[in-house]
């Protein structure tokens, strides 16, 4: 049930779907909050970041597997701020609009960069 | 419109400046800065995807006094965004919302923040650089 009236739905005016965009920001932080410090130490035990032993490293199941969980969540998360801080800081519409469009598709288009670089090392011969 | 007559809340410079309101906007800063740290990650694995040379070439970047400092800045903004992040999940299920509680969970998140960055670091220096 939506507590907007029937006209301000159909102007779409204001947040039409908050509490889904609440909720779901929460529940990528938390998967963050797992993947995160695993990626980010994972890296950082590493002996070396040349190519072969990175190469190594993305291409080990485990790795591979938690970084196709990684990326996207990562994408979602920082799409859902970036769209929160466009909404509060951006006054006029058009300006608006065009910003979460733009943000919208760089968020597509780095992950999906992004995602291909994971599963052509994960699903490629070795180095 | 009618609605430029409705009443706002207060604006932010009523409030008295509380460093628990610095740890607050700087979690918004961070993650609009990790952001844009997104696309260090996304270049780092489609270099990888892409066969050695590419690979040293980005690395040779991230590998220089320039590309080592925002390395380290993106860690420090990637550690404060995650402690900041799981007190503001704490607050999301009402708890530690008391002003004094508020500021302890301040003070014990900057802490941990400046270990875990030290830490970070260290391993850093320890590897020796990217390439």
């Amino acid at each position: 049930m939506s507590s907007k009236s029937p006209l301000g739905l159909a102007l779409g005016l204001g947040v039409i779907s908050g509490t889904h965009h609440w909720w779901m920001q929460r529940v990528s932080a938390v998967a963050l909050a797992l993947l995160g410090p695993w990626f980010a130490i994972s890296l950082l035990l590493q002996p070396d970041l040349g190519y072969l032993h990175a190469h190594a490293w993305l291409a080990a199941p485990l790795n591979a597997v938690l970084m196709l969980l990684l990326v996207p969540t990562l994408v979602y998360h920082s799409w859902l701020g970036l769209v929160v801080v466009i909404e509060d800081y951006v006054p006029a519409k058009s300006t608006k609009i065009t910003a979460l469009l733009v943000v919208q598709f760089l968020h597509l288009l780095v992950g999906a960069a992004a995602l291909f670089g994971v599963l052509k090392v994960a699903l490629g011969s070795a180095a | 419109m009618a609605s430029t007559q409705r009443p706002l809340s207060p604006h932010l410079q009523v409030y008295r400046t509380m460093y628990t309101m610095a740890l607050s906007i700087l979690h918004r800063a961070t993650g609009v800065a990790l952001s844009g740290a997104l696309l260090l990650l996304a270049a780092w694995l489609v270099a990888l995807a892409s066969g050695a040379d590419c690979y040293a070439w980005v690395a040779r970047l991230l590998g220089s006094p320039l590309g080592w400092l925002v390395l380290a800045a993106v860690l420090a903004a990637f550690w404060y965004h995650f402690c900041t992040g799981i007190r503001h999940l704490v607050f999301d299920t009402g708890r530690c919302l008391e002003k004094r509680e508020a500021r302890l969970t301040a003070r014990l998140v900057i802490f941990a923040v400046v270990v875990l960055t030290g830490a970070s670091v260290l391993a850093m220096l320890h590897m020796g650089g990217v390439v």
